[in-house]
């Protein structure tokens, strides 16, 4: 297959070329599409929290406006800001799972998780962690007990301590059993240099590892689907996975981010838009469980947009994409890293995939949440 | 993954491309209509028109179930939604269909108790589980999904249950396939023929299209490889001069389709004067009604609803698109004033629509395969 740039093939191309008119719609739509997004809508449904378009108007028609802080308008997983001379990362999240335990992990593991994580996509190694409760009133003391014998193991295991917290009560359906909240802070480490800014044609993407385990084992804990499969959350604390990348490609690595809620295809998204490159993912080499594919194939879901909880994906310089996975895969849940893809030119700001079948399509942003299809 | 991947393999696609181009006249053009929106969806999905030679246009039908719901249809179902004690349940894409008033996911955020479900039997669970309050299922789809909401039917009257009952939109394929043959600004070469649809109603019901009009259709599994090799056959058919069904989808398509599957349906339903759909308007004997044996479960005879025709927006062309008579990028609106996240049309809804998945998946200048 040829390289896809698109756009500039079609000037030589010897197959059909799509009408000027087509051309013309979609430079408009890709022009409105790069503009900042609006927030305009009368009310927040689910879809504002989904992590696709809907949450992006949220945050960068609302928040980020509202807050002008220059460390916000990057938009990265953590702000970082400079205190007494020391890079510092700071970054906050709230879980709201259900169910609280589900396989491979629960609400606790996440909490401390998912912070960890942020801190360590923006290249800092995770130090404390805050940590706020919403119990619901009626909570089974034991339950509480069990996520914060969670939490502490999780924190010991990713080396961070939890140095403040906060407890509320709510009445008994104004909660669902408990939200957690975390704060963390992270000192950026010396051996990373990372933005969106730094993405270049060529770079390589990598993800750690097999993707929408998380997001697939929460859907079918939820016994909805009736579906019965061995899948386990993949939640862990990715510090040792970005330890490793600093170490083997240092300022060759350009960018990390933690593909959390919205999955890899998100993350993809906010980064081609970001800075402006194209992005061409190359299926068959996405690393995906069988049992996960086989459930997302069942509800007509796009693994790709699946959330996982210790998943980061990295760009790395051409020169040293090899070293970067050997040392990633070292680590221990990252045995099947993959170079899934790379940066391209054209066309800016935009995700493509090459089909395992050998066609090409477009892969967009969340609109809402994945809703499966009717039939 | 076994039975499926066989049916995505790249090999086999490159070789079937090879073939299909053999198989062309040079300098013809042919249009093959896909009828089925879940075609359309693999049609982008895996980039199966890159495979395709230039001159042959895969044009897009009205076989999206969401699509052909009209605005009113919607605003009765969430003015349903909206009545005090009622669960109101549907399937995933119906929650994004924007009625005259917003949609169901809007009426979810006023209040309203919508709830997603993934099957009728999960409504009629909800309705046990909740014994004081109404559940309503709001059906939609065509012969592929009327079955399983029959058989949810009958299993709530067996069971005698008070509080459950169906809005029901199920339509059928036969009637817009004619009127689409009808009309006339359409040039068809050819029908990929909708597998699953099929599965129930078998290969017979699709004879008047080689029979009355002169074009071939092929019955067409879901898979890349499916539609490769239905599109090679339908033009092997004009090739040869040959014109008739034909089913590429054996393995799960029997010619007579699904004989228990079509007696629940003509227990439980029964046939409407007429029916409007999204923007090709009323179309005779296209759906289907609960039949008077089970009028007690009947949403629409329990529940008064406004029942109100409402035009659809100007501005949109959902019909021209459904029709296959403009490509969604050619309507006024696309992308523009209606994207998926803002939707106008309900072809940009479903993941099953034209416009949606040509915004979503399609939505970039294609270089066609040269051989």
């Amino acid at each position: 297959m040829s390289d896809v740039d698109p756009r500039s093939a079609l000037a030589t191309t010897g197959g059909r070329d799509p009408s000027q008119r087509e051309q013309r719609v979609l430079g408009i739509i890709e022009t409105a599409r790069a503009k900042r997004a609006r927030f305009r809508d009368e009310q927040i449904t689910m879809a504002h929290g989904a992590g696709g378009k809907a949450t992006s108007t949220l945050i960068e028609g609302l928040f980020v406006p509202a807050f002008a802080s220059p460390a916000l308008e990057a938009l990265a997983d953590a702000g970082t800001l400079s205190l007494g001379g020391v890079d510092v990362a700071l970054t906050t999240d709230s879980f709201v799972v259900k169910p609280i335990r589900f396989p491979g992990g629960s609400i606790g593991e996440l909490a401390v998780n998912g912070t960890v994580n942020d801190l360590a996509a923006a290249g800092a190694r995770p130090r404390a962690l805050t940590l706020s409760m919403v119990l619901e009133e009626g909570l089974p003391a034991g339950v509480l007990r069990a996520e914060v014998e969670a939490i502490a193991s999780a924190a010991s295991a990713a080396g961070v301590e939890v140095v403040a917290g906060d407890t509320k009560v709510v009445e008994r359906g104004h909660a669902d059993e408990m939200y957690l909240c975390t704060a963390g802070v992270g000192v950026v480490d010396p051996r990373a240099s990372l933005s969106p800014a730094f993405l270049r044609p060529g770079d390589r993407i990598i993800v750690s590892g097999t993707i929408g385990d998380h997001g697939t084992a929460i859907m079918l804990a939820r016994g909805e689907f009736e579906l019965d499969a061995d899948v386990r959350s993949d939640t862990c604390s990715l510090w040792p996975a970005v330890d490793a990348l600093l170490e083997a490609s240092g300022p060759q690595l350009r960018c990390l981010r933690d593909a959390t809620r919205g999955g890899v295809a998100s993350v993809l998204n906010e980064l081609a838009r970001a800075s402006g490159v194209a992005i061409v993912v190359r299926e068959g080499d996405v690393p995906v469980e069988p049992a996960v594919a086989g459930a997302a194939e069942i509800l007509g879901i796009d693994p790709m947009y699946v959330a996982n909880e210790g998943k980061l994906v990295a760009f790395v310089a051409p020169e040293a994409a090899d070293a970067a996975l050997a040392a990633l895969r070292t680590v221990p849940g990252c045995e099947r890293a993959a170079q899934i893809g790379e940066v391209k030119t054209e066309p800016p700001g935009m995700v493509l995939v090459q089909t395992a079948f050998g066609g090409k399509r477009v892969m967009d942003q969340l609109v809402g949440d994945p809703l499966p299809r009717i039939c | 993954m076994r039975f499926v991947d066989e049916f995505r393999d790249a090999d086999l696609g490159e070789s079937l491309a090879r073939e299909i181009l053999g198989t062309v006249e040079p300098g013809r053009h042919y249009k093959v209509m896909e009828v089925c929106g879940g075609h359309t969806h693999s049609i982008y999905k895996y980039g199966v028109d890159d495979l395709l030679p230039a001159n042959v246009e895969l044009v897009h039908g009205p076989g999206c179930p969401v699509c052909v719901i009209p605005m009113g249809r919607v605003d009765d179902g969430i003015a349903i939604a909206h009545e005090p004690g009622v669960i109101f349940t549907c399937f995933g894409d119906m929650l994004r269909v924007p009625g005259s008033k917003g949609t169901l996911l809007e009426a979810k955020a006023q209040g309203a108790d919508v709830r997603m479900v993934y099957s009728p039997l999960d409504a009629l669970r909800l309705a046990r589980e909740n014994a004081d309050r109404e559940v309503v299922f709001f059906a939609i789809g065509f012969e592929t999904t009327a079955p399983s909401t029959a058989l949810t039917l009958m299993r709530a009257k067996s069971e005698g249950m008070r509080n459950f009952s169906c809005m029901c939109n199920h339509v059928t394929i036969v009637p817009p396939l004619r009127a689409l043959l009808d009309s006339p600004d359409l040039r068809l070469d050819g029908f990929i023929g909708p597998g699953h649809v099929a599965t129930i109603v078998g290969a017979r019901p699709f004879q008047f299209i080689p029979s009355d009009y002169g074009k071939p259709i092929v019955i067409s599994g879901f898979e890349p490889v499916d539609l490769l090799q239905s599109v090679q056959m339908i033009l092997m058919q004009l090739r040869d001069g040959r014109c008739r069904v034909e089913n590429q989808y054996s393995r799960v398509v029997p010619h007579e389709g699904n004989l228990k599957a079509l007696q629940v349906m003509s227990e439980v339903f029964a046939l409407r004067p007429h029916f409007e759909w999204r923007g090709l308007g009323f179309i005779s004997q296209s759906a289907l009604r609960l039949s008077d044996a089970y009028a007690d479960l009947d949403a629409e005879v329990r529940f008064s609803v406004p029942g109100v025709r409402v035009a659809d927006p100007k501005a949109c062309q959902c019909g021209e698109v459904l029709k296959g008579v403009i490509k969604p990028w050619e309507c006024k609106v696309f992308g523009s004033a209606c994207t998926p996240e803002h939707a106008i049309g309900t072809c940009m809804v479903s993941p099953e629509g034209a416009c949606a998945a040509y915004y979503n998946y399609g939505r970039f200048a294609r270089e066609r395969l040269v051989l």
